[in-house]
């Protein structure tokens, strides 16, 4: 058993990152955003359903490769169409 | 700061994760989430590799999460502490199993917030019809399309006469932060119905989530309201829905989902028939006719 | 000594009489819980009343949640448990079983409850009359469980309960049964405490779960790697509950000047007919033992007060090698009376006889001359293994 959950009683989870596991494993395609096309709406950021999407020092939306499970939702709600959805195994 | 930590065990393409930071992002760190058996209960992780929330997370039988919340809520006022304690419910568990623990702490006004997230069907078992699960959808257990109509559970809150009941989409996020808002600085029952459409169960590409959230409300089929005080209005782009001209044909939302794949044109008909009916409802609730 | 008298006499100050769902509530009312959630069932509905009665004069400081049904009772008081409040409820036949799913997962989660049932048998036949079902078939959900002979001891079992159950090396719900009828509307003579003693003995609850400081999510899943990990845990203060519990017994014999224990051993250490029984009719067996040894005949009785943790080895250490008879209020059906089963696992590797006596289901009425005349079949040799009292 865990070390931390020696002492517990009954079972407690802590707040981890990667709780489901290194979900950016799960990829079949990986979003690619194209900075000269994003006007930092951040809409993007408003509807990553997963919170991998974060704005830079420069306001612009970066994504974490080691979470995102390449569902799309970015590349289909960002209004520019600015995200790609490549494959993964390029 | 973040509420939800990235990585969690949610299927590609579910909004649970970001409704869930949506919400606590509003009522903050003095939140309590309490949840029932569904899928976020798979959400929320396990003893070895934690959860996503950083708030405390109360993990609950079925039927119970009102009755929790409502144990919960009362003894934190009777230490003088204040809290937002908030159920974290599917359509499985509130309409269905646990409805009677809703009915009743709706009943005697405790002070929670209830949050129903509504995919349709008990998905967390692998997709079965739930009450909550629409006319003509495909499920395991309903595989030629479920024959009832959508059981329309907001209204019922609202028979309750609770201070406040609310519909809310994803796709609306400000719509959605602003009911957060309004609910979480009023004391008494509010309950707060969330349509969360779900790639694997309504079977649709991962990528139109978001776009499946909008659709529901562009074509009347998931209006958003808002209860106050006894009063119903209509919110956002739903107020331009009343008139069902503006309103998109509910075959842009159906045929993107592949659990509607099989309806007949005779189910379809139905199904338009319950939006209409939904919205006269909506316009004699307006006017007090109820 | 009168030094040692007068303070006992301080201590136990009111004599009085009560029904035993009033003598509990008053328990409880000196307990000081702040959150209850009771829904009514016969025969514990007078002490609900009572309970609502107390809330509404402010004589008790509580949130009486008035739910929509047993479900959500333990649902309730398990949230307001987990927050930090200390909690109470009653309950009995239908109503256990409908909070089953509830009572489980509370005692998995470990956290400090109190409940009281009053024992009644489940239906169908519908019955409202007492029997020991209800109560027995909530002995593996790892709450601790104890019966009252008679509505003193439902008086101060219910206030041992809210200790036990908050010992930080315990922290188990803890239920008491007490005969439903018999002893829920029964009124008998009552020693209660002062409230300045009750004070003494339950300290303000001091232990909660939910902290927004260090956020965690509790009962969470847990896979076939650690689930049972928390399980042995379980066991482990199970076992280790039954030294705190005669501790704080002790205790509160001090104070009180009672003579509690896991087990009460009535005229059974020289005794050759040993008579096993818990619940009410113990004091019935007691009247029996008393007229068999008139009789020259040579009767004991082993009561079992605290049922769960099961005393095996106070029962192995008065039962070995004596004819024991077993009273039994409840039956594993395909099986064997409850008790019976316990008893012959404590005396497992001895060769002690072991008659299992089922009797009392639904209320039907047991007498002392009833219990006399098991002990003198016994006597006579024609005693069977497994006899029903019809």
């Amino acid at each position: 058993m865990a070390e931390e959950n020696e002492k517990e009683l009954v079972s407690m989870a802590k707040p981890s990152e990667g709780s489901g596991g290194k979900t950016g494993t799960w990829r079949i395609k990986r979003p690619e955003i194209d900075y000269d096309k994003c006007t930092k709406c951040d809409t993007c950021v408003m509807f990553c359903v997963e919170n991998v999407i974060v704005k830079d020092s420069e306001s612009k939306p970066v994504i974490d490769y080691d979470y995102c499970k390449g569902c799309g939702v970015c590349a289909d709600v960002c209004p520019v169409k600015a995200i790609e959805m490549l494959n993964e195994a390029k | 700061m973040s509420y939800m930590l990235k990585g969690t065990a949610a299927c590609p393409g579910c909004p649970i994760p970001k409704e869930i930071e949506m919400i606590l992002e509003i009522t903050g760190k003095n939140s309590v989430l309490v949840v029932p058996a569904s899928c976020s209960t798979i959400v929320m992780g396990d003893d070895t590799n934690g959860q996503p929330a950083t708030v405390p997370v109360v993990h609950t039988a079925f039927a119970a999460s009102a009755s929790v919340a409502s144990g919960i809520e009362e003894a934190l006022e009777a230490q003088g502490k204040n809290a937002n304690v908030i159920v974290w419910a599917g359509d499985g568990s509130t309409s269905d199993i646990g409805f009677s623990a809703v009915s009743g702490a709706a009943e005697r006004n405790e002070n929670i917030m209830y949050v129903c997230y509504d995919n349709e069907a008990y998905m967390n078992t692998g997709i079965q019809r739930s009450s909550l699960t629409p006319r003509g959808a495909w499920s395991t257990t309903t595989p030629e399309g479920k024959k009832e109509a959508k059981k329309l559970l907001p209204f019922m809150l609202m028979d309750h006469k609770v201070p406040y009941v609310a519909t809310l989409s994803i796709a609306y996020a400000f719509d959605f932060q602003a009911k957060i808002k309004k609910a979480a600085s009023i004391k008494g029952f509010r309950y707060l119905h969330l349509l969360s459409p779900c790639p694997p169960g309504w079977k649709f590409d991962p990528s139109l989530t978001i776009s499946i959230a909008k659709l529901a409300v562009d074509t009347g089929i998931w209006p958003l309201m808002e209860y106050e005080q006894g009063k119903l209005r209509l919110t956002g782009p739903s107020n331009l829905y009343a008139n069902k001209a503006k309103r998109k044909p509910i075959d842009e939302y159906l045929k993107i989902q592949g659990r509607f794949k099989e309806i007949s044109p005779d189910e379809k008909a139905e199904l338009e028939q319950d939006v209409d009916s939904l919205w006269q409802e909506i316009q004699e609730r307006i006017a007090g006719k109820f | 000594m009168p030094g040692e008298e007068e303070k006992q006499m301080q201590n136990r100050r009111q004599i009085g009489a009560m029904v035993g769902n009033h003598a509990v509530a008053y328990a409880v009312k000196q307990a000081k819980p702040t959150v209850l959630s009771v829904y009514p069932i016969t025969p514990q509905t007078t002490m609900l009343e009572k309970l609502a009665d107390y809330v509404s004069t402010g004589e008790l400081n509580a949130r009486l949640i008035k739910v929509e049904s047993e479900h959500s009772v333990l649902a309730t008081i398990y949230g307001a448990s987990l927050a930090g409040a200390r909690v109470f409820t009653a309950t009995a036949s239908q109503g256990l079983l409908y909070m089953a799913e509830m009572v489980y997962w509370a005692g998995g989660a470990r956290v400090p409850i109190v409940g009281a049932i009053a024992t009644r048998a489940i239906g169908p036949p519908w019955s409202i009359w007492t029997d020991n079902q209800d109560i027995m078939a909530m002995r593996d959900t790892a709450w601790l469980q104890a019966m009252a002979e008679n509505v003193q001891e439902a008086y101060d079992l219910t206030l041992l309960a809210f200790r036990i159950s908050e010992d930080k090396r315990v922290l188990m719900p803890m239920m008491l049964g007490f005969d439903g009828f018999v002893l829920t509307h029964t009124m008998e003579r009552l020693e209660t405490l002062d409230d300045a003693t009750v004070d003494a003995f339950l300290p303000k609850r001091d232990y909660a779960l939910i902290d927004f400081e260090d956020p965690k999510g509790i009962g969470a899943v847990a896979g076939p790697k650690t689930y049972m990990d928390y399980k042995y845990k379980a066991k482990q203060a199970m076992d280790s509950a039954k030294l705190s519990i005669k501790e704080i017994m002790a205790e509160y014999n001090e104070i009180a000047g009672t003579n509690y224990n896991t087990t009460e051993c009535y005229k059974c250490e020289d005794a050759e007919y040993l008579l096993v029984a818990m619940g009410a009719w113990s004091g019935d067996a007691k009247a029996a033992v008393d007229e068999l040894r008139q009789q020259g005949k040579k009767a004991g009785l082993l009561k079992i007060t605290v049922f769960r943790p099961f005393p095996n080895e106070d029962v192995l250490k008065q039962a070995k090698g004596k004819e024991v008879i077993v009273l039994d209020r409840a039956y594993s059906y395909g099986s064997s009376g409850v008790l019976a089963l316990e008893v012959k696992s404590a005396l497992y590797g001895t060769q002690t006889k072991v008659h299992s006596v089922i009797a009392g289901l639904g209320g039907r009425d047991v007498t002392p001359q009833q219990i006399e005349k098991l002990v003198e079949d016994c006597a006579s040799g024609t005693l069977e293994d497994e006899r029903w009292l019809l």
